[in-house]
């Protein structure tokens, strides 16, 4: 269905080409997984199927790339509408309609398919994807679950036989997740349709797919059996870590697989030995009965919260479920509609914003927002005046947090990770000893979120406290003490990591599905090595 | 009749369809109507009673989206107007009258610039004068919003011929621009907090385009490459002559609707200019899309159809103008433009008055918003 001819891309200026020498054959019906570091070239091999690279990206493409035995070559992307379907990671900013029925249709319009079919395959599309509820309502104010089943549902309705979506769940929670995959799932099963998805986090897709194409910084693509390929990859999901660690073969990519192998590991494991409660630092963030309101609709209503020293403490919930709203109410720069927040024992939000930052520092959800200047050095020197400290403060807690980020380059063309590493380090330069991350693992590959895991244990050890939102369930395995539920504004879980996300299996990270009371593989990795 | 909302996806399409919003060109026909009334009176009680009825039906009959509450918007502007209007004529001066109210100190202009006042007396005929002139503007305003809150913009955009439709996507793209950079600059701000500066004035532009700008036209780019994906522009390359036909054919007919709507509006134009230019140029308007949407190669889904409600609105209208411009003196037609000098207090014109009552139809036949 789809292949690919000895493809090689090289976007103009580039030193490198983006893709080299791909060879592949994704067959009909098959549910493609491909995966890499971030830079390897995913985001291009997906746009190379639908023809968007070169015609859209420009760059040079050669070899040639064959879609239901098209050539991309003569076909640009609208020539290939009715065969390629394809979902961006970012849905909200390729609507073109403003309502679910009007976006579900664009697709047919432009291809000219006579009204009835329209109206039969938009509600075709609208009960599989279980939008019907939602058919009137303008695209703006749904969730971003919705948002994503809308994005993958307009791509469907003109039936194409090769779907291609780019990371279809990173900005998603974990059930909206589930949904969204369930649904690509039955699309393979029942129709037949072939899918190619670029993923970072495989503990959510791996186990719906046919086979796995890594693409690996250097050399050519590697595909084949899931369980193979990811077994030699840098990026793997924590269940297929596990399963090197115990040295199972063949390596099982599902829970079910692995915890039909787990049973003498987890003998050999035991109980975990209780860890003693740490001795938390002086109470540094103090929040009471916090509300937050926009228009009519109640954000928070009364959330309390007290983080001390040394504290990680991670805060998770749906979509929409008041996580933003917390921290930047906790911050003081957010709205606040009632409650008190103490941090050193006045509010931040009575200070101006220059002693609010020393007081508490806040990584919004996108970090890019911070920065506005052209060199990352120029970026430093800046946060350094802002912040009244001697110059280099802030380059050396980047060389710190993320070794070699070059500073004549531009913040835009950093890795997500550099620019993440950036942003934090110019939130970090006036020291301040509350510091919020808003979603900050998000676009970031395994060896990047535990690099970050590791800086935030370490900032949490001089004596910061932390706290940060997120839909990821294994970071929050890595990184957190303490884990806050949210729903609907209002605080349903507050405990210890391993207590609260055993307690419920979406928030549970895999290793703990298959092997019960731990967490991550690194700490069944050390337990072992202790036996 | 009155339609029921709510319906599921089994129901057959004609009670779908009866449940839609109705055509967006009924709406804006209905508001240019009440417009045409207000654009032929000064009368306050009139001009009131335009901005009650377009506000009633506005808040009423919208539906329930985010664009839906413009009337508010457009209800704000139309009141600075109005202060605009009158601040105007208190420095300019211009209608003057017996009843000096107070007298602002007179700006001494050059011999060129005669026939223009800066200061001067400022009288009560006058200030009513622009008062009611602000007023018929502010209404103006208002008729634009219920239109805007009524039927979105986007919609009737939709409902172009099918030769505009390159055109038209476009205006909606464009459309869609200004609110994202509000959104995306408040959230720069508000980031930029985190920096320890609020910036304000001049600077504030400055710190702010840069991220804003970035932000916009990576969007564009995402949506064009989505456009792109999905089929924008297939199979529209039409052969040259034939695009080159079209395009002169709808450029000549815009500009004979142009003339045509001068020469009529205009009671010195030659009567050549009027009707026979305006009817020249909507034949070759209509011409001009017809070639041109007989050679686009796209369906529309659910295109929003003309029926019984839709009709009954545009009359509603209708009526209403046609009571105003056609009222007997002895019905109102004296009453429309009252005299401000001497002054006296206008009276309601009862016919045009009753008229803009029948504007209100609509309240009977659309579905309400829900509570």
């Amino acid at each position: 269905m789809i292949r690919f001819e000895n493809v090689t891309v090289t976007y103009p200026d580039a030193p490198a080409p983006a893709l080299a020498g791909v060879d592949l054959h994704v067959p009909e019906g098959e549910l493609c997984l491909v995966v890499g570091r971030t830079g390897a070239g995913k985001s291009t091999l997906l746009r190379a199927v639908n023809g968007l690279v070169p015609h859209f990206t420009g760059g040079t493409l050669t070899g040639r790339v064959l879609v239901a035995g098209r050539d991309t070559r003569t076909n640009p992307p609208r020539e290939l509408a009715d065969v390629v379907g394809l979902v961006s990671q970012d849905p909200q900013a390729g609507f073109v309609t403003d309502s679910v029925e009007e976006e579900l249709a664009y697709s047919m319009e432009s291809l000219g398919l006579p009204n009835p079919v329209m109206r039969k395959r938009v509600e075709e599309t609208l009960d599989l994807l279980g939008l019907a509820d939602l058919r009137d309502r303008p695209l703006a104010t749904l969730s971003g679950g919705q948002q994503q089943r809308v994005a993958v549902g307009a791509a469907l309705t003109a039936h194409p036989r090769v779907l291609v979506l780019d990371e279809p769940t990173s900005a998603l929670d974990p059930g909206a997740a589930e949904d969204v995959l369930a649904a690509l799932h039955r699309l393979v099963h029942d129709l037949g349709m072939t899918v190619l998805i670029a993923e970072h986090r495989l503990e959510r897709v791996a186990q719906y797919a046919d086979r796995v194409v890594w693409l690996p910084d250097d050399g050519p693509p590697v595909a084949g059996d899931p369980g193979a390929v990811l077994a030699d990859a840098p990026v793997a999901p924590p269940v297929v870590r596990l399963a090197r660690l115990a040295g199972w073969q063949p390596v099982p990519v599902s829970i079910r697989d692995a915890r039909r192998r787990a049973a003498p590991l987890r003998d050999r494991l035991g109980e975990p030995t209780p860890t003693p409660a740490p001795d938390l630092g002086p109470d540094l963030l103090h929040a009471r009965d916090l509300r937050v309101r926009y228009g009519g609709v109640d954000a928070l209503r009364g959330v309390s919260l007290h983080v001390h020293a040394g504290e990680r403490v991670a805060v998770m919930g749906r979509n929409g479920s008041g996580k933003s709203s917390l921290l930047w109410a906790l911050q003081g720069t957010g709205t606040r509609s009632g409650g008190t927040v103490t941090v050193d024992g006045s509010d931040p939000a009575g200070r101006k914003p220059a002693a609010r930052r020393r007081a508490v520092g806040l990584v919004p959800q996108q970090p890019a927002d911070l920065l506005y200047l052209h060199t990352v050095t120029a970026e430093c020197e800046q946060a350094d005046r802002e912040a009244e400290r001697p110059a280099g403060t802030c380059r050396a807690l980047l060389d710190h947090l993320a070794p070699g980020v070059p500073g004549t380059r531009h913040p835009r063309d950093l890795s997500e990770g550099q620019r993440l590493a950036l942003v934090l380090a110019v939130a970090l330069t006036p020291e301040p000893r509350v510091v919020l991350l808003d979603e900050p693992t998000r676009g970031l590959d395994y060896p990047a979120k535990t690099r970050l895991a590791q800086a935030l244990r370490d900032l949490a050890d001089d004596g910061h406290a932390i706290v940060l939102a997120t839909h990821d369930v294994e970071f929050v395995a890595e990184y957190a003490t303490r884990v806050v539920v949210l729903a609907a504004g209002e605080t349903v879980a507050d405990g210890p990591t391993l207590d609260v996300v055993t307690a419920s299996p979406t928030f549970s990270p895999q290793v703990a599905k298959v092997l019960g009371p731990w967490l991550t593989v690194a700490d069944v990795a050390a337990a072992l090595a202790g036996r | 009749m009155k339609v029921a909302g709510g319906r599921s996806p089994g129901e057959g399409g004609r009670a779908v369809t009866a449940g839609r919003a109705p055509h967006p060109g009924a709406w804006w026909l209905w508001a240019l109507a009440l417009a045409v009334v207000a654009g032929r009176t000064t009368n306050p009680v009139l001009l009131g009673l335009v901005i009650t009825v377009a506000g009633l039906v506005a808040v009423t009959c919208r539906d329930d989206t985010p664009w839906a509450n413009s009337y508010g918007v457009f209800l704000k502007f139309g009141l600075v107007v109005i202060g605009i209007r009158v601040l105007f004529h208190v420095l300019l001066g211009g209608v003057g009258g017996p009843t000096t109210l107070i007298t602002l100190p007179e700006v001494p202009l050059p011999g060129w610039a005669r026939g223009i006042r800066l200061g001067g007396p400022v009288t009560a005929e006058g200030l009513v004068f622009a008062l009611c002139q602000g007023l018929q503007l502010a209404t103006l305003l208002c008729c634009v919003g219920a239109a805007n809150a009524l039927a979105n913009a986007k919609r009737l955009l939709r409902s172009l011929p099918a030769a505009l439709y390159e055109v038209s996507v476009a205006v909606v793209v464009a459309m869609t621009v200004a609110p994202q950079l509000v959104a995306s600059a408040r959230a720069v701000r508000r980031a930029r907090a985190l920096r320890g500066d609020v910036p304000r004035g001049v600077r504030a532009v400055k710190v702010l385009m840069a991220p804003v700008l970035e932000d916009a036209f990576e969007r564009s780019l995402v949506l064009a490459a989505a456009m792109d994906s999905r089929g924008y522009g297939r199979h529209a390359g039409l052969p040259a002559p034939a695009r080159f036909l079209t395009g002169a054919l709808v450029l000549g007919g815009l500009v004979g609707l142009c003339v045509g709507a001068y020469g009529l509006l205009d009671s010195t134009a030659p009567p050549l200019v009027g009707t026979p230019v305006l009817v020249l140029g909507a034949a070759l308007a209509v011409a001009g899309l017809r070639t041109g949407s007989r050679r686009v190669r796209r369906s529309r889904y659910r295109p929003d159809t003309w029926g019984p409600r839709e009709l009954l609105i545009t009359a509603s209208g209708v009526v209403a103008t046609l009571a105003t411009l056609l009222a007997p003196a002895d019905l109102g037609g004296t009453a429309l433009i009252p005299s401000t000098v001497p002054l006296e207090v206008p009276t309601l014109p009862a016919l045009p008055a009753l008229g803009l009552l029948c504007a209100l139809a609509p309240l009977l036949v659309v579905r309400r918003k829900k509570p």
